[in-house]
């Protein structure tokens, strides 16, 4: 037996917009791993083209190895190392920060705990850039200028995290909690054992976002590292275009493929939690 | 196994609520007594502060011969059965059922041993990997069961555990309920604000209205005695009848039908269950009735005894019509109640 699929214009017009969609996200990407595979003289004289060439291999030790500026520290491995750590540090910091602060003030009797929560969302209107200097000025004052700690904790206070946690929180039933005190859970275990796990399509989708957040960050990382051993990729990369703005050719090719190389950790964290995020989804019910 | 005991409890919310009205009155070791009363009036509130997830704004709590007012819930040696289940629902069946010993640094052998046990005697073996959400809804409230009676507790406590199950499952669970209990011989209280699982299931029955307790009693006391107008009009479906009459010369008179005898001459509520009224061409009653509602086994009457509204419980063989039919009332099936009070004279 045969079906006969049949031919609609509306199929046409539905994948030509999904295709145009895609082109539109795809074709930088397609443009940068085609500077990154010429030399740099070719992407001078032609700019961006269609025509691929062999530099790969070439730009890609570069990419990775080569290292500006007199201590010779940022390599691109270096600069990846450094945003890693920057990404998952802000990633679990703001979710470890966030859960327990909304642990505290949806759980316990706290006397303003109603305020305290208002407070912290209020803070979402003084963003980093808003409090930049006063951060900075306590970071040096504690000595932590050119660390992962003054990289990180300064940023891992965080008012969205603690308000989707205590929406979350909320809404699980109050049974459940009263189960688990007969059940002999206390605070720590209760947790432990109940909450983190039941939280976990919610610390998923968390991570994703705040792990993009912080790979991404451009200015702080900017204030707080001089040391060329500290950068992260994002900035590294305006430093190589910028390092070679004087006589010498722009390295395109060494700062497309490291762009690409900074987009990858994202997408697969995204690709790789979003499988988590949709299974947790699915399975459990509160 | 233990005796609860109440001596004065009583609940005040924060907001100046009094749930639960000054209450004293002890349950036997063993003793299934189930609290039943319509929605709002203490009961989950009362079964919580034995509980010990609420606490006690004033009164003492005895459970075995400890107080146990300011004894945490853990520490009470109590078990709970929600009406929602409350299973985790990232553990699986298995680990659910053993969360409280684990948590009490039970070693895990004594505990697969214990949960195996459990499992088998709720008949959850086969479900013993599975998720809660992979069960259906019998089998959760199995699950929670499991969960409860796997500690060995000294009492259980329960808040409408079958609310959620449909009519079959529930009259199922109810009977299972009822035989384990039996079984294991732990004290048990059962709340529900159904009638009928609160006279199958207990041994005693507490009445509960606005806080107040109305009646204590086994469940035939409170079907035939009820000790107030309002037990007897919710105990019983359909409830007691009650018609205003008058007690005058030694007579107590519904309009111009004699009824019962009674020493004073006072106005005062005659309550009749419909099971008690039978018809009878000869009997002093006339009724004259409106509707029939047909229940297969038996049927209803609803009718009119002199412009006040009564129902008669007839069987199926009986013949019925509309209209006006004669009837009379059991020897000694009548109950009296003050007007003012509603308290049983
Ligand atoms: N936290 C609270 N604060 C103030 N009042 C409350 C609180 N919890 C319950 N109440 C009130 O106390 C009364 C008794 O509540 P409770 O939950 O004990 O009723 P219930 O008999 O279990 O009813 P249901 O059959 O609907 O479960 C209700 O009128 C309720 O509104
Ligand atoms: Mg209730």
């Amino acid at each position: 037996m045969t079906v006969s699929k049949r031919f609609r214009w509306s199929a046409v017009l539905d994948h030509s917009i999904l295709i145009m969609g895609a082109l539109l996200m795809i074709l930088p990407v397609v443009m940068l791993l085609q500077m990154a595979s010429t030399t740099d003289v070719h992407t001078m004289k032609n700019g961006p083209g269609l025509v691929f060439g062999d530099q790969l291999p070439l730009n890609f030790q570069k990419a990775m190895f080569k290292a500006d500026g007199f201590t010779g520290a940022n390599t691109g491995v270096r600069m990846l190392y450094n945003s890693m750590i920057l990404g998952f540090g802000f990633a679990i910091g703001k979710i470890v920060v966030g859960m327990m602060a909304a642990y505290a003030i949806v759980y316990f009797r706290l006397r303003f705990a109603t305020l305290a929560f208002w407070v912290i969302f209020t803070t979402l209107l003084l963003p980093l850039e808003v409090r930049i200097l006063p951060s900075y000025e306590i970071v040096q004052k504690l000595g932590m200028l050119n660390t992962y700690q003054g990289l990180i904790i300064p940023l891992i206070a965080s008012a969205t995290a603690t308000f989707f946690f205590r929406q979350f929180f909320r809404a699980i039933p109050e049974e459940l909690v009263e189960a688990a005190r007969i059940d002999g859970a206390g605070p720590i275990k209760f947790f432990v054992d109940i909450l983190v796990p039941l939280s976990r399509t919610m610390i998923a989708a968390m991570f994703i976002i705040m792990f993009i957040y912080g790979w991404n960050q451009y200015l702080w990382p900017t204030m707080i590292t001089t040391d060329e051993g500290m950068y992260t990729l994002v900035r590294g990369i305006k430093q190589i275009t910028q390092v070679n703005e004087g006589t010498n050719l722009p390295e395109y090719g060494r700062s497309n493929l490291l762009s690409i190389i900074a987009i990858l950790p994202p997408v697969l964290i995204v690709i790789f939690f979003q499988r988590w995020f949709v299974k947790g989804l699915t399975e459990s019910d509160k | 196994m233990a005796q609860v005991t109440l001596n004065n409890v009583r609940k005040v919310y924060p907001n100046g609520f009094e749930a639960v009205k000054p209450a004293s009155f002890a349950i036997n070791d063993g003793e299934f007594v189930v609290l039943v009363g319509p929605s709002g009036c203490g009961k989950s509130t009362m079964l919580r502060m034995i509980a010990g997830l609420e606490d006690i704004s004033s009164g003492e709590l005895n459970i075995g011969d400890r107080v146990v007012n300011d004894v945490d819930p853990a520490d009470r040696d109590i078990a709970m059965v929600f009406q929602n289940y409350a299973l985790y629902p990232h553990m699986t069946v298995a680990k659910n059922i053993g969360y409280g010993l684990k948590n009490r640094k039970i070693p895990a052998d004594q505990i697969a041993a214990k949960v195996q046990e459990a499992a088998t005697m709720l008949n959850l073996t086969e479900y013993l990997d599975r998720k809660p959400s992979q069960l259906s809804g019998g089998q959760r409230q199995r699950v929670a069961m499991g969960r409860a009676i796997v500690r060995d507790p000294s009492l259980f406590l329960f808040d409408e555990p079958l609310s959620n199950l449909d009519a079959k499952l529930r009259n199922q669970m109810r009977i299972e309920i009822k035989a384990l209990q039996r079984r294991l011989g732990v004290t048990s209280v059962y709340v529900t604000h159904d009638q009928v699982e609160a006279m199958t299931m207990a041994d005693r029955i507490i009445v509960m209205n606005g806080g107040v307790i109305e009646q204590i009693g086994t469940p035939s006391e409170v079907y035939h005695s009820p000790a107030s107008t309002f037990v007897a009009s919710f105990m019983g479906a359909p409830p007691m009848n009650l018609l205003n009459g008058h007690a005058a010369g030694g007579r107590v008179r519904v309009g111009d039908h004699d009824l019962h005898h009674h020493d004073q001459d006072r106005p005062l509520t005659v309550g009749i269950r419909p099971e008690d009224i039978v018809p009878d061409t000869t009997g002093p009653l006339q009724i004259n009735v409106s509707l029939i509602e047909e229940l297969g086994a038996h049927r209803l009457l609803h009718g009119t005894l002199q412009d006040q509204a009564i129902t008669i419980h007839v069987g199926k063989d009986h013949p019925v019509t509309t209209g006006p039919i004669y009837a009379a009332v059991k020897p000694n099936a009548v109950s009296l109640f003050d007007v003012e009070s509603g308290m049983r004279l």
